[in-house]
C-alpha cells in the first residue's frame, strides 16, 4: 500500500479518533460514578453544535484571538500527524523528532496563551499566567524523559526510536521505568486532567486551559476544543509508540496494519481506562502543589538518566 | 405557650439607666420587645455586647396603628444570649431626615443591615463606618426609598441613575483585581466577588450582593397570614420549610394560637428532612470543587431520592407549601411514617459509608483539611451561625436555646468544632446528618395522635411577633406585627446568611484563589435570603 496514503490515514484516523477517546473517558467515568454518561459520540455532537453555532467575539479582541483558534489546532494536527500510530516507517519519518513535537506543542501553547491575555479578562490572564508557569516546568521534564530512551537509541527521531525499541533483545531497563512513570505525569500535566486540571469545572477561579478559552464561543470554541481532545490522543500514542511499541507495523502489508491498529487500539483503551480510573479516585491538587508534581516528574526522569548510565551503559 | 416572662435583659437595662418600656402588642412575652430612647441606642448595644448577648437583626420599620405618631418609624434591634432568649429592643425615629447611631461598633455584623436601612428606609445612620450603598445598586435613584410606604412602585419606572461602586482598592504595584460574577461559569445564584490578590494569593475578597432583591417585605404587606406564608416559603428555595416554619411561627405568636403537637412533630420532621438534604447537597458539591467528582454524584443520587419522596408524601420535590398559620397541610398516615422512618435510615447509613471513603482519600483530605480557617475569636466576634459557626467554635442553636416545640421533648446534640476550616465545615455536616435521621426516628416514634391545624384566627391590629427557627443554615429570625383585617402590615426575616457571609470574607484571606470556590462552597450562603 502506498506509505503516502498509510501516513495520511493515519493522521486522519488520529484527528477523527480524538473526540471519541476523550468520549470513551468521560463514558469510563461516568460509569465508575455510578452513572450512564453522555456516551462515546457526546464530544462529536458537542463539537458538531459549536461549529454550527454564531461566533461571539469579545469587544477588544485583536487579530490574535481570531486566529490563535487555527494556529492552535493546526500546530496540534502536525504534533500529531508526525507521530507514528500504526506504520512506523513512513515517508515523513524523518520530521518525527521529539524535540519538534514538543517545540509544535509550545507554540500551541504560546498563542493559547496569547490569546487568554488578548482580550483583557482576568480571567483569561490568570489561566495564561498559570498555564505558563507550569509549561515551564513540563516542557523540561518532558525532554529530559524522552532523552532517556534517546540514550539508548542515539537519536531523537522517534522512529529511529521505535525502531530500536523493537529490535532490542528484551532486557530488563530500570531506567525506562523511571521514563514511563516521568511521561505518565506529564501527560496528564499537559492534557490538563485531575489532579493537575479540571476539564469538566465550572469554576472559572480553579481553571487553568479552560480560564484562557473561556471568551471563546462557535467554532473557535470547537477548534480548541478539539485540539485539546487530539493533544491527549498524542499523548497516549506518544506514551504507547515509546514505551509499548510491540505490534507496529514495520512494513506497509495489510496483515501487519490490521494487526497494527488492532493492537493500537487495544492498547489505547488500556491507557485511557487507567486515566479513567486515576481521574475517579483523586482529586484535584493545590495550586501551589503543582509545581512540586511538575519538579518531581523532571527529578524521576533525571533519576532514570543517571540508572540508564549507573545500570546499562555497558552492560 | 408555658414558657415564663423574660425580664431578664429589661432588669440589666434599669441597671445601667437604660429606660425601657415594655411593649404589651409584642408577643411572644419570652422574646420581650422593649422600646428605648434613641439616645440610649448605641448604650443599649453595647451593654448587650458585654452581657455576651449576639446580635440577631437589625431593621427599620414604619409605625403601626398602635403607636402614637403613626407617621414615625421604627428602627429595632435582636440580641439573644444562649441561656437568656432574644429580646428585642425599639427605638422611635424623627419622621423627617431619621437619623440613628450606629452599632458597628459593637457588632460588626451590624454594619451590613444598618447600610440596609440606610438604602432602603433613608434612616441616616450617624458615624457609621461604610457608609456606601448595599444592597439598592446605583441604578437606583438616591431619593428612592423602596421599603418605605410611600414609595410607589408601579410604572412609570424611576429614572435609571448611574454611578459606580467603590469597592476597596489597592494603589500597590503587582496588586490586581478579580472580579468575579455576578454572572458565573456555572449556573448558580448571582453574586458578585472582588478580589485583590498578589500573584495566587488573595489578600481580600470583598462581596457585593444584592442582584436578587426582591422586595420580600414590600410583598408580604397586605397579604393575609395565609398568602405571607407562601411568600416566607420561597424567600430562599433551599430553606423552604425553615423559613415558613419562623414566619408561620411569629404569626402564631402573635396570635396567641397553640399549635397541637402533632403538627408541630410533622414540621420539625420536614425540617429535619431539609438539613440532611441540603448538607448532603453541600457535602457532594464540596468535593466536586476539588475535581472528587464521585462524591458529588453518589450524594446527587441520596438527594434525588429524598426529593422523589417529598414529591409522593407532600406533593412538592422541596417541601414548599407544607406549611399553614396554625399548622401543617399534610398529615402523615402509616405508611408514610414508615416510609420516611425507612429511607431516613437508608440514608443515614449510605452517607456514613460515603463518609468512609471521604475520610480515607488523602487527595481529598489534603484539599480540605486547612483551608479557609476562621479563629473562634472571629466566628464569636462575628456571631456565625449554624454549621458555619460550629465549624468555628461558636455553637448557638435554637432547638436548644429557644427550645421551641417540639425540641422541648428532645434532646439535640450539636456537634462542636473549632478548627474553623473546610475540613470541619464539612465534619460538621457529617455529624447534623446522622443526628437529624436520629431525630426524626424519635419523632417519629413519638408523634402524637391529634389534629394537624389549629384554627387560625388573626390577631387584632398593631401586634406584632417574633420567633427564631433552626434552619439548615443556622438561626432564621422573622417579626411580623398585624394591620387591620388581619393583613400584614410589615414584617422583617433575617436568613442566617446575612451574617455567614462575612465570615466568608475572613475565611479566604490566606488562601489561594483557585481554593476560593472550595470555600465559598463550604460556607453555602443564600443569597436569595441575604438580598430579600
Amino acid at each position: 500500500m502506498n506509505a503516502f496514503l498509510i501516513q495520511f490515514l493515519q493522521a486522519v484516523l488520529l484527528i477523527v479518533l480524538a473526540p471519541l477517546a476523550a468520549g470513551f473517558v468521560a463514558t469510563c467515568k461516568a460509569r465508575l460514578q455510578n452513572r450512564r454518561g453522555g456516551g462515546v459520540m457526546q464530544p462529536w455532537r458537542n463539537l458538531r453544535k459549536l461549529i454550527a453555532k454564531e461566533v461571539v467575539m469579545a469587544e477588544h479582541a485583536s487579530w490574535i484571538f481570531r486566529f490563535a483558534p487555527y494556529v492552535v489546532f493546526t500546530a496540534t494536527v502536525m504534533a500529531a500527524s508526525c507521530v507514528p500510530a500504526v506504520l512506523v516507517n513512513t515517508p515523513l519519518s524523518l520530521t518525527a523528532d521529539v524535540i519538534a513535537l514538543v517545540a509544535l506543542l509550545a507554540l500551541a501553547r504560546f498563542f493559547l496563551a496569547l490569546a487568554g491575555m488578548d482580550i483583557g479578562t482576568a480571567f483569561g490572564g490568570m489561566g495564561a499566567s498559570r498555564e505558563m508557569t507550569f509549561s515551564a516546568l513540563a516542557e523540561p521534564a518532558m525532554l529530559m524523559s524522552v532523552f532517556v530512551l534517546s540514550l539508548s537509541a542515539h537519536s531523537t527521531n522517534l522512529t529511529t526510536m521505535i525502531n530500536h525499541a523493537l529490535n532490542a533483545p528484551l532486557v530488563l531497563q530500570p531506567s525506562l521505568a523511571f521514563a514511563l512513570a516521568a511521561m505518565v505525569m506529564i501527560a496528564i500535566a499537559e492534557n490538563g486532567r485531575i489532579p493537575i486540571d479540571n476539564p469538566t469545572t465550572h469554576l472559572e477561579l480553579t481553571m487553568i486551559h479552560e480560564a484562557m478559552i473561556l471568551e471563546y464561543s462557535g467554532r473557535h470554541l470547537a477548534l480548541m476544543e478539539w485540539a485539546a481532545m487530539i493533544k491527549l490522543l498524542l499523548f497516549a500514542t506518544l506514551l504507547i509508540d515509546l514505551f509499548l511499541p510491540w505490534g507496529m507495523a514495520t512494513d506497509a502489508g495489510i496483515l501487519a496494519l490490521t494487526l497494527a491498529l488492532a493492537l493500537w487500539v487495544a492498547k489505547l483503551f488500556g491507557l485511557l481506562l487507567m486515566l479513567a480510573l486515576a481521574e475517579t479516585g483523586l482529586a484535584k491538587m493545590r495550586l501551589f502543589e503543582a509545581p512540586e508534581y511538575l519538579s518531581g516528574a523532571f527529578v524521576i526522569a533525571f533519576l532514570g538518566l543517571l540508572t540508564h548510565y549507573m545500570l546499562e551503559v555497558g552492560a | 405557650m408555658t414558657q415564663p416572662i423574660n425580664t431578664w435583659f429589661v432588669e440589666h437595662l434599669g441597671d445601667c439607666d437604660i429606660h425601657s418600656i415594655w411593649l404589651n402588642d409584642h408577643r411572644p412575652e419570652h422574646m420581650p420587645c422593649l422600646e428605648i430612647r434613641r439616645l440610649d441606642w448605641a448604650h443599649a448595644a453595647c451593654e448587650a455586647r458585654r452581657l455576651g448577648m449576639r446580635l440577631v437583626a437589625l431593621w427599620g420599620a414604619e409605625a403601626g396603628c398602635h403607636d402614637r405618631d403613626a407617621h414615625a418609624m421604627y428602627a429595632y434591634m435582636a440580641f439573644a444570649h444562649p441561656e437568656h432568649r432574644h429580646t428585642l429592643l425599639r427605638t422611635p425615629l424623627a419622621a423627617e431626615n431619621p437619623e440613628l447611631p450606629s452599632i458597628s461598633g459593637h457588632y460588626i455584623a451590624a454594619c451590613r443591615m444598618e447600610r440596609h436601612m440606610q438604602d432602603m428606609f433613608g434612616i441616616h445612620i450617624t458615624d457609621i463606618p461604610d457608609p456606601r450603598p448595599w444592597i439598592k445598586h446605583e441604578h437606583w435613584p438616591r431619593e428612592a426609598y423602596p421599603l418605605r410606604v410611600d414609595f410607589d412602585a408601579r410604572p412609570p419606572l424611576l429614572a435609571e441613575a448611574h454611578g459606580d461602586y467603590d469597592y476597596v482598592r489597592s494603589g500597590s504595584e503587582g496588586v490586581y483585581e478579580i472580579p468575579v460574577g455576578p454572572v458565573h461559569a456555572g449556573i448558580i445564584e448571582p453574586g458578585h466577588f472582588r478580589f485583590l490578590a498578589v500573584g495566587e494569593h488573595i489578600l481580600n475578597m470583598e462581596e457585593r450582593l444584592g442582584y436578587v432583591h426582591k422586595g420580600i417585605e414590600r410583598a408580604m404587606q397586605s397579604k393575609s397570614a395565609e398568602e405571607g406564608l407562601k411568600v416566607a416559603s420561597r424567600i430562599s428555595g433551599d430553606s423552604t420549610v425553615a423559613h415558613a416554619w419562623a414566619f408561620a411561627q411569629a404569626c402564631e405568636y402573635a396570635g396567641q394560637i397553640d399549635v397541637p403537637r402533632r403538627a408541630s412533630f410533622i414540621r420539625a420532621i420536614l425540617c429535619e428532612r431539609e438539613r440532611i438534604a441540603n448538607h448532603i447537597g453541600d457535602i457532594g458539591a464540596v468535593c466536586n470543587d476539588a475535581a472528587f467528582a464521585f462524591m458529588l454524584h453518589q450524594m446527587h443520587r441520596l438527594r434525588e431520592d429524598m426529593a422523589r419522596l417529598h414529591l409522593e408524601l407532600f406533593g412538592h420535590r422541596l417541601l414548599m407549601n407544607t406549611l399553614i398559620p396554625g399548622g401543617v397541610l399534610v398529615d402523615l398516615g402509616e405508611r408514610a411514617i414508615g416510609l420516611l422512618r425507612e429511607q431516613t435510615l437508608a440514608i443515614a447509613n449510605e452517607v456514613e459509608h460515603l463518609r468512609a471513603i471521604y475520610a480515607d482519600h488523602p487527595s481529598i483530605q489534603g484539599r480540605v483539611i486547612g483551608s479557609g480557617m476562621v479563629p473562634v475569636e472571629d466566628a464569636q466576634d462575628i456571631g456565625l451561625l449554624g454549621y458555619v459557626g460550629r465549624a468555628s467554635g461558636h455553637y448557638p442553636d435554637e432547638r436548644i436555646e429557644e427550645a421551641y416545640a417540639p425540641y422541648d421533648e428532645l434532646e439535640v446534640n450539636v456537634p462542636q468544632g473549632k478548627l474553623g476550616d473546610v475540613a470541619t465545615r464539612v465534619w460538621v455536616r457529617f455529624e447534623e446528618i446522622a443526628e437529624s435521621s436520629r431525630l426524626i426516628s424519635e419523632l417519629l416514634e413519638k408523634m402524637p395522635e391529634g389534629p394537624i391545624v389549629a384554627n387560625w384566627l388573626p390577631p387584632e391590629p398593631g401586634v406584632s411577633g417574633f420567633a427564631a427557627i433552626e434552619g439548615w443554615r443556622g438561626e432564621i429570625a422573622a417579626w411580623v406585627r398585624f394591620g387591620e383585617g388581619g393583613q400584614i402590615d410589615r414584617c422583617f426575616v433575617r436568613d442566617p446568611s446575612v451574617i455567614n457571609w462575612l465570615g466568608l470574607e475572613l475565611a479566604v484571606r490566606e488562601v489561594p484563589v483557585p481554593d476560593f470556590p472550595l470555600n465559598n462552597k463550604s460556607f453555602n450562603c443564600s443569597y436569595s435570603g441575604n438580598d430579600l
